[in-house]
């Protein structure tokens, strides 16, 4: 039996270092000038900051590559469609399941019926309609109209607030909310608006944090729409940002450096938060 | 609750029916309409109707023989090495008038004949066949290894909830930044995966992962199944938990082996689940993109470009927008077909019960 324990841990362990060593090897090489990424390879040192470890790769990436601002970028479209996106896709939800009204079942179909379609296939059409459709912006103070949406930050956002698989994680947790709790409010004086506001979304707290984990992650990763809308650099968001680096250079330190910085922030959050995503994949998953 | 009220009903779902209306529905409907024009990025002539043009050109396959050269009295020639000999026919872009021309994709030999396989657009095929042997080597892997993995951190064991964040830790990692990760590690001359190899092969291993035809596909395939496993594995580990313990403890009074309770009790207990996991990865496979175009690009020699990768490549980068379009809509059907065939097993196996 104790045989048996200790291979299992063994086997555990030598996956752990499949699964980490990539990652382990990306944050220690950003540290390290290319000579010494070299020499470390044969050994154990590649996955680890040891030796020659400096921030210089780091500032060099800063120095030649607008991150800050794709960085600003991307935090802007997965902030902004994570906010509009639960907002949007509960309140549809709230009015499939909660209001009785005519058409209802009809609707919900034809939104279950629209998770069969990935994106893929409507990448190139929604391309060429959002290529002349007008805008109007605020710019130095007045309203301008703008005839394309191409290299905006609306066009990386607006397609990606409502999404028919968070409108079906919505309706399925409010269908487990008591009805009573409505009747109760109702009774109080409370109307529609005030039952989903301050009724239904408060109690609403684990789908509401699995719809923020799925949206954003999703946005954050977002590379085929922006490399198709996006061709100059002050709407370009960081996937595209990294790509492009890796493109043009040839130094591995920098190019691990901007992983790091582009992986990083997830990974933290995800760390912090590990439980909840794990809840969130698992039960997106079992629903689904 | 009972009262009815269309107006509020709307009000509620009116911004998401909206916004699903602009960004599927529409490029939906745009997506079959286009596919049956010739319309382009920018061009200064007008978009005509085309019919069935486009498909025409994506899936015209055509085979032509070519017989053995005979001498005069009829028998086969054959070189020194007794090869049949095969006469140069005229070329076989000639076989229609057809625009673009017909190209070889392959030849084959039946009886003592030669056959040609010709079509028009020999990357749409490769890049099927391609898209195809990616999920038949990804799909498998992954799930295998899921299965594993969750099979290992399924029963308490000190540290099980480290182990599990360590597996799912790629998956919270964006592919574009895999996909540079691990091209570092394939490269054929100082990539980790070659040193490492080396270390054990007591030498110098240089393989070209990428840079081969034969490797790269299955090199990708790899790299993906290590980014996506650990979202199935809280998949199935869900699914395991929800097996009753005491069907394992009857397993064990009766005797059964570690294996056969794996059979007879895990897997007809995972059933639905593992339904759910392979048609979800089979799906997400069949859309293989990212890795693609920031690892090899379709290369080397066309042996990774993919549907969407072909897709994108001519409905973006050359402009033919419809074209591009058309090929989204063969991937369209294939992931449709997909589901279809899931959903009437589903319901089939419900009725059994």
């Amino acid at each position: 039996m104790t045989l048996k324990h200790a291979l299992r841990y063994l086997l555990l362990v030598l996956l752990s270092m499949i699964f980490l060593g990539p990652l382990l090897f990306m944050i220690s090489s950003s540290f390290k000038p290319d000579e010494q990424i070299f020499s470390d390879l044969r050994s154990v040192r590649a996955f680890l900051p040891l030796g020659d470890v400096s921030l210089d790769n780091y500032q060099q990436v800063f120095e030649q590559s607008r991150l800050f601002l794709y960085f600003a970028n991307s935090m802007m479209i997965s902030g902004a469609t994570v906010i509009l996106g639960v907002l949007v896709n509960s309140m549809a939800a709230f009015g499939l399941q909660r209001v009785v009204w005519r058409g209802q079942a009809l609707l919900l179909g034809l939104i279950l019926a629209l998770l069969v379609i990935p994106f893929e296939v409507l990448a190139i059409p929604l391309m060429m309609i959002v290529a002349k459709l007008p805008w109007i912006a605020v710019e130095a103070g007045g309203l301008t109209v703008v005839g394309s949406w191409f290299n905006s930050l609306h066009v990386q956002i607006v397609p990606f607030v409502a999404n028919a698989f968070v409108i079906f994680l919505f309706y399925q947790f409010f269908k487990d909310i008591p009805l009573d709790l409505d009747d109760a409010a109702r009774m109080d004086g409370a109307n529609l608006w005030q039952i989903y506001w301050r009724i239904l979304m408060p109690n609403a707290k684990p789908v509401t944090a699995t719809a923020t984990i799925i949206l954003f992650l999703a946005m954050w990763n977002q590379y085929l729409w922006p490399i198709l809308v996006i061709q100059g650099q002050e709407a370009r968001p960081i996937m595209v940002g990294i790509q492009q680096f890796f493109g043009r250079t040839a130094d591995w330190g920098q190019v691990m450096a901007y992983a790091t910085l582009v992986t990083l922030p997830v990974l933290l959050v995800f760390i912090v938060f590990q439980r909840r995503f794990v809840q969130s994949v698992a039960g997106a998953g079992l629903k689904g | 609750m009972s009262a009815r009220n269309d107006k509020a009903g709307i009000f509620f779902a009116l911004p998401a029916l909206l916004l699903l209306g602009f960004s599927i529905v529409l490029p939906f409907v745009a997506a079959t309409v286009m596919t049956l024009t010739d319309q382009r990025m920018l061009t200064p002539n007008p978009t005509e109707f085309v019919g069935l043009d486009n498909y025409q050109r994506l899936l015209s396959i055509r085979v032509h023989s070519v017989q053995p050269l005979r001498d005069d009295a009829g028998a086969i020639q054959r070189d020194d090495e007794g090869a049949i000999q095969y006469s140069n026919s005229p070329t076989i872009q000639q076989a229609t008038n057809d625009l673009p021309p017909y190209q070889e994709l392959g030849i084959f030999h039946f009886g003592d004949s030669l056959y040609a396989i010709l079509v028009r657009d020999p990357i749409f095929w490769q890049s099927l066949i391609n898209t195809f042997l990616f999920v038949l080597l990804v799909v498998p892997f992954q799930i295998g290894a899921a299965l594993g993995l969750a099979l290992l951190v399924k029963n308490p064991i000190g540290g099980r909830t480290a182990f599990r964040t360590f597996f799912f830790a790629p998956v919270v990692t964006s592919m574009v930044v895999v996909s540079i990760v691990w091209a570092f590690l394939y490269n054929e001359n100082s990539g980790l995966i070659n040193q490492i190899l080396g270390v054990f092969a007591g030498g110098v291993v240089a393989i070209n992962w990428l840079g081969s035809e034969a490797l790269a596909l299955p090199a990708i395939a790899l790299m993906s199944a290590w980014q996506g496993a650990g979202f199935q594995m809280i998949i199935i580990l869900a699914g395991l938990q929800s097996i009753d313990e005491q069907l394992y403890e009857a397993a064990r009074l009766d005797g059964a082996t570690a294996w056969q309770q794996f059979r007879h009790v895990t897997l007809p207990g995972l059933r639905n689940t593992l339904t759910f996991v392979v048609v979800t990865t089979t799906i997400a496979a069949f859309a293989l993109f990212v890795q693609v175009d920031v690892m090899t690009q379709g290369g080397p020699n066309d042996a990774t470009t993919t549907l969407i990768y072909h897709a994108v490549q001519s409905g973006f980068r050359e402009q033919d927008v419809a074209y591009g379009a058309s090929v989204a809509v063969v991937y369209f059907l294939i992931v449709l077909s997909i589901a279809l065939i899931q959903r009437r097993v589903a319901s089939s196996s419900e009725r059994k019960r």
